[in-house]
């Protein structure tokens, strides 16, 4: 047993995914993240049991709606999204076919029809498929394994294959969402990445994947679609450098005691019978860095954001740093009174909360 | 640059505009002065000049004034109100008027963006454009019209023009008018020819390669002076060798130093920071640093005008003045403000010194690549440790929008690039 | 974020309330302001589901949209919307004042009051745009025909939606935004967003602290979402199944619940927002809105077209250059009209204050062709002097009078006054402050600067793709899917 399958316990490790991995950019600096996704830790049911649930509920409604739209893009043979393929990519009409890679069970077999499929294209092989719906690829991540299904794979003539990312929030006016297209570029980026390391291992250009990735959504207040060209470069070597730090978990893990776990310790019936307090207490000992954004980025913020109570930093870092990033409220107070006196390495922050309380308290009687 | 000018004006000549992308110190005001010299004797007239600032509009003028044969008028124009510096002033063949008809017969006639945009007719056939990647493509909108053709000049990877106002609303149009005034022309004139000035004339070969690598990845340029053509050398010795004097022999020896102070978050005006700036520029005074170059080969003395100390803030500039001498002539300036100067050495406070966490303000690749690009002989980089390891905490969570084009260098990876450079030039305190 | 800021947010965490971060009001309040709390549908593209909306909080008016992927109700909503909102508006377009117009050279009508339109959040700002790009193009004759009221509502919309973004309007405000602007919680700006938790933290209920208000705020069975997204939970549980009902009542309960608390919060902080004084230039940029407003009746009224989908390369200059030159007014007067604000620069070193310590007001520069009077003063700065030599400074007290900074010799700060002071060679008394006077100078400036000079469209140079292609609303336009 490892020390990642110990801190885990005996349940089956949740898997990343293209969102999980997309995720190691999200926070880099949080080591409780790092430690808990590495060892495949379900936050989630984590969270909840300790009493700080997520709130990542998804509204029937919004599924229903982004299974329709990527069902009519892919019916009849993806007849809809080759339309729009051909027009983005300039695809030709004569040389589509279409491979749907999503109807194999087994995960093994997916991998390997995908690479071989792939490969194939990628000689540039008579009637090798220009569509591949689903194909299955793998990541190493932090030494294990991560099945990862893009929506699409793409190939132009002259052999460039281009991931192709389907999403069901709209583009008006040629415009969208940033915050939704940057998740949905990093996730895309997780995709070109495997793509690019399966055509490496199998001796082919990695490059022969397109840095650009083609974002499909619905167009305007309507369900047709619209296919936009996004370039994820930035995304890609922030991916490549945080994968290639995955190492240090091990020394995190190491320095971590070696009877901690977050086993849940269920019952035969499934239900959690180790103590929550016993589990916070473990969580104390993993360091987080909290800032109010991971509250849309992970399932434990809300349990982070109660530890991290009455420090700066839960006010959100801009707030941290004009209070000369003193890490305490109460201390950032007592300096700005002048009922604290500062450590030799404080006096200049000091100095400067008590000029702003002085103004403050001028004006503010 | 004499491969390089011929070609440029061939291209004017079939197409509308041209570009030339100049690196740091590659001599792009010596191009648009003999390019402006070449339209003279060809007959390319009248000329319009365009340039952000009025210092660089003086600063060309009295550049042309040397350059041009005798006679030719170069009229300036300027904003109500402004009072000629003595070396235009000075200038028989400069005149100056806030209106065209006051200039009487200039061929030529210069002035900043801003007072162009304020002129509703008048049509130049010719144009250069220097410093356009200074300047807001809603500028170039306004005084497009007073040309047919124009060479624009500028340095693709300093700092982006700004707004105070922060809107989505453009984003991804080809004209949004916060991009600069390049960005959009080329969007909307993709086949103009764009050249690229090859070599820093500025940058030693110590630097050279560092800055190219780092901000200018796919272009790149690489120095006029080759390795050993450039020294520093310290003419008194050590006062008992601590950091500073250690840092300051570095610097000497290989172009760079890391003066690394312990990790620790603080202030922007970090006092221990804006200290260590004075003092290292101070030290190299008292060392008595003298600058061997192609420009100097017996030597000349690095006197504190050809010092200069750079930061990101301008209450750090404050900070670090106050540990200077009142009557101190060491430029201490704001990155934004350093743009397009040149001294011997230059001390630059790291954007990210001291910080807990980067704002896309601190890893602005334009910034730390002003700062990094300034010198002749020798860049001493202050900072507290732990540089490297914030960079690898940085999320990277911007927002991206549809159809604007990815910009590169990304400062996150200039930031590293830098870093790791640095590394091997370390001092620490 | 300004030190000052963070400071109150460190004391509202420590006082278990939140803390003012201005002494004035800096929004104008309507007497009858139009509240509009939308809710859109989950997944679908800004489809709207509810709205809550009125001008007095004993009448608010519930509109459903019964079968929300159902093209007609969705027209029916913005049909009944556009009775209730342009009937709003329409009731402004009543009494008007002359006002001189273009530096005085010329006259025009402003009407005397004009709409104002309050939503939850910033989302609420994003509905009311979305929404009217929505509606704006659509026909009222032909096949794909809507009620007429539906693409002025659109119109109006994207009026109110624009105003949004000119800083210091007032005319379509977000609640968030506003209080926000005033108060500083214990929380970060990310939870500030949650309306419910903000006014927990602003006026906490009795017995509880602003961070207990705030996490019960959080609960969305307690506080359901201000809106438009909908709470996934209630989605899945309640609004599927009442959809599926088919009973209208039961589906306008459901959305009435969720939407009623908001009501509740938006009044409250309507009174929040009243009780504060309103700082002096508030009325002068009303006043802006109203011309602005009175400009939009009569683009309508002669016919003009909708607003376009996107600005082409001129509108598009010139609106920034309009957002930047509104963006400095903005500060400037938020800061002379309130010192917590201009603490902010002081802070920075954008502004000291001080005593006069010397003044000589009779001194004259005769150094040009004509004697004039230039006095000079001696301000003993409180704050650390961070500008030099050279720089123009104003007063918010004196703002008519400029001062230039003659030289700075540790604290002491000479400046040489023009402006203010009459024509003649002596300044009236009074007009050169006096040795004792207490001030504040800053670099903020609110005077006028002459608007930039643009090409016409149809003059857009080579530089940016050349004259764009008029704009003709088409057939597509008028029948773009909405599903």
């Amino acid at each position: 047993m490892t020390s990642l399958d110990r801190l885990r316990g005996d349940v089956q490790p949740k898997n990343h995914n293209a969102r999980t991995i997309a995720a190691l950019t999200a926070n880099p600096g949080c080591s409780r993240r790092a430690v808990m996704d590495a060892a495949g830790i379900d936050k989630s049911r984590l969270a909840s049991y300790i009493g700080f649930p997520a709130r990542f509920g998804q509204s029937q409604f919004a599924i229903t709606r982004g299974n329709a739209f990527e069902a009519q893009l892919k019916a009849n043979g993806c007849a809809e999204l080759l339309r729009l393929l051909r027009e983005a990519l300039k695809l030709p009409i004569e040389e589509a076919s279409y491979d749907d890679l999503e109807s194999l069970e087994q995960m093994d077999a997916r991998a390997a029809r995908s690479r071989q499929l792939l490969t194939r294209a990628a000689s540039g092989e008579e009637g090798a498929g220009t569509l591949f719906d689903h194909p299955l690829l793998r990541l190493e991540v932090g030494g294990r394994w991560v099945y990862l299904e893009p929506d699409l794979v793409a190939l132009r003539t002259g052999g460039k294959f281009y991931v192709v990312e389907i999403k069901s929030f709209a583009v008006i006016d040629g415009q969208a969402d940033g915050t939704k297209v940057s998740a949905a570029a990093t996730q895309s980026a997780v995709y070109v990445l495997a793509l690019r390391r399966l055509l490496a291992e199998a001796g082919h250009d990695p490059l022969l994947v397109s840095h650009d990735v083609v974002l499909v959504c619905p167009e305007n207040f309507s369900n047709r679609p619209v296919a936009t060209l996004v370039d994820v470069r930035k995304k890609l070597s922030v991916l490549e450098r945080q994968l290639s730090r995955m190492a240090r978990i091990d020394a995190i893990v190491e320095s971590l005691s070696p009877d901690l776990t977050f086993d849940l310790a269920p019952d035969s019936s499934g239900v959690p019978q180790r103590p929550a307090s016993e589990l916070v207490d473990g969580l104390g000992q993993v360091d987080a860095r909290y800032s109010p954004e991971c509250l849309a980025n992970c399932e434990l913020a809300f349990f982070c954001r109660h530890e991290a109570r009455g420090t700066t930093a839960s006010l959100g870092k801009s707030v941290r740093e004009e209070l000369g990033g003193v890490s305490s409220v109460e201390l950032a107070l007592s300096l700005a009174s002048g009922s604290a006196s500062p450590e030799p390495d404080q006096e200049e922050a000091a100095a400067m909360l008590r000029y702003a309380a002085k103004l403050r308290a001028e004006i503010v009687s | 640059m004499t491969d390089v000018l011929p070609g440029v004006l061939a291209d004017l000549t079939s197409h509308r505009g041209v570009v030339v992308d100049s690196p740091p110190g590659a001599g792009k005001s010596t191009l648009v002065v003999k390019a402006t010299k070449e339209m003279v004797s060809s007959g390319q007239l009248p000329l319009m000049i365009v340039a952000q600032t009025n210092e660089q509009v003086d600063d060309l003028i009295s550049r042309l004034i040397t350059a041009l044969p005798p006679g030719v008028v170069i009229g300036r124009l300027s904003a109500q109100g402004y009072v000629p510096t003595p070396r235009v002033a000075a200038h028989a063949s400069v005149t100056v008027g806030s209106k065209v008809a006051d200039l009487g017969p200039a061929l030529i006639v210069i002035g900043t963006a801003a007072k162009w945009a304020t002129l509703n007719d008048g049509q130049w056939p010719w144009a250069i454009v220097d410093e356009a990647y200074q300047m807001r493509s809603d500028m170039l909108l306004r005084i497009a019209n007073r040309f047919d053709k124009a060479l624009f000049v500028g340095d693709p990877g300093q700092l982006d023009p700004f707004s105070v106002v922060e809107s989505e609303r453009w984003n991804g149009l080809t004209w949004d008018p916060m991009q600069s005034a390049v960005a959009v022309l080329l969007r909307h004139n993709p086949h103009l020819p764009v050249h690229r000035l090859p070599v820093s004339w500025r940058l030693p070969f110590s630097a050279a390669p560092v800055v190219s690598q780092a901000f200018y990845p796919f272009t790149g340029f690489s120095s006029g002076t080759g390795d050993g053509d450039r020294r520093l050398s310290l003419t008194t010795a050590s006062f008992g060798g601590g950091p500073v004097d250690a840092a300051v022999e570095t610097a000497a020896a290989t172009g760079w130093a890391l003066y690394e102070l312990p990790n620790r978050h603080t202030l922007r005006t970090d006092a221990e920071a804006a200290a260590a700036c004075a003092s290292l520029a101070q030290r190299f005074l008292e060392r008595g640093a003298v600058a061997y170059s192609e420009q100097a080969p017996d030597g000349a003395p690095v006197t504190a005008s050809r010092i200069a100390i750079g930061a990101a803030h301008r209450d750090q500039v404050a900070a670090i003045r106050s540990y200077l001498p009142p009557s101190s002539e060491i430029t201490v300036d704001t990155a934004n403000r350093l743009q397009g100067r040149e001294y011997d050495v230059t001390i630059v406070l790291h954007p990210l010194s001291g910080r807990r966490d980067a704002t896309a303000f601190h890893l602005e690749s334009g910034r730390l690549c002003v700062l990094a690009s300034r010198h002749r002989h020798a860049c001493v980089v202050v900072a507290r440790a732990g540089i490297p390891e914030l960079l690898d905490a940085h999320p990277s969570t911007e927002p991206v929008h549809l159809n604007v084009p990815v910009k590169f260098p990304d400062g996150w990876e200039a930031n590293q690039s830098i870093m790791a450079h640095l590394n091997g030039h370390r001092v620490n305190v | 974020m300004s030190a000052l800021t963070a400071l109150a947010r460190a004391s509202a965490v420590q006082a278990g309330v939140a803390q003012p971060i201005a002494t004035v009001r800096h929004v104008h309040l309507s007497s009858r302001p139009l509240v509009f709390i939308p809710l859109s549908l989950a997944g679908e593209a800004h489809a709207p589901l509810a709205a809550l909306v009125g001008s007095s909080v004993e009448s608010p008016q519930l509109l459903v949209v019964p079968q929300p992927r159902n093209r007609d109700q969705r027209f029916g909503f913005a049909a009944t919307l556009a009775e209730i909102l342009v009937s709003y508006v329409d009731s402004f377009c009543g009494e008007t004042e002359t006002v001189a117009v273009d530096r005085g050279r010329d006259v025009r009508e402003r009407y005397v009051d004009a709409p104002q339109i309050l939503v939850p959040n910033g989302g609420g700002i994003g509905f009311v745009r979305l929404f009217g790009r929505s509606t704006r193009f659509r026909r009222t004759t032909g096949e794909w025909a809507v009620d007429p009221a539906v693409p002025l509502l659109g119109r109006w919309l994207t009026f109110f939606a624009e105003r949004a973004e000119y800083p210091g309007s007032s005319m379509l405000v977000s609640m968030t935004g506003a209080l926000g602007m005033h108060w500083a919680t214990g929380q970060s700006s990310v939870e500030d967003a949650n309306l419910a938790a903000l006014l927990g933290w602003i006026a906490p209920p009795a017995g509880m602290t602003g961070a207990e208000a705030a996490l019960e705020a959080e609960d969305p069975l307690r506080w359901p979402p201000a809106g438009p997204a909908t709470d996934p939970t209630f989605d899945n549980e309640v609004l599927a199944p009442a959809i599926e009902s088919g009973s209208l009542s039961t589906l306008e309960k459901a959305l009435r619940d969720q939407l009623e608390p908001t009501w509740e919060l938006m009044w409250r902080g309507v009174s929040l927002l009243r009780a504060l004084p309103a700082g002096s230039r508030v009325e002068r940029r009303w006043a802006d809105d109203r011309g602005a407003f009175t400009g939009y009746v009569e683009y309508v009224a002669e016919g003009g077209f909708p607003q376009a989908k996107l600005d082409v390369a001129v509108a598009a200059a010139q609106r920034l250059a309009k957002l930047e030159r509104a963006q400095a007014l903005y500060d400037a007067q938020r800061a002379y009209d309130d010192p917590l604000v201009l603490a902010e620069y002081r802070l920075t070193g954008e502004a000291f204050a001080g005593s006069v310590v010397a003044s000589s007001p009779d001194r004259l520069d005769a150094s040009g062709k004509k004697r004039v009077l230039r006095p000079h003063i001696t301000v003993r700065s409180d704050d650390p002097v961070r500008l030099g030599p050279g720089v123009t400074v104003v007063s918010p007290a004196r703002p008519a009078q400029k001062g230039r900074i003659v030289s700075v010799s540790g604290s002491d700060v000479v400046l040489e006054l023009s402006g203010g002071m009459g024509r003649g060679l002596t300044a009236p008394p009074g007009s050169v402050p006096e040795v004792g006077e207490r001030l504040t100078y800053t670099t903020l400036t609110e005077s006028y600067q002459a608007p930039a000079a643009f090409p016409s469209r149809d003059e857009t140079p080579w530089t940016h793709g050349g004259p764009p292609a008029e704009y003709v609303p088409d057939n597509e336009d008028a029948a773009e899917e909405w599903s």
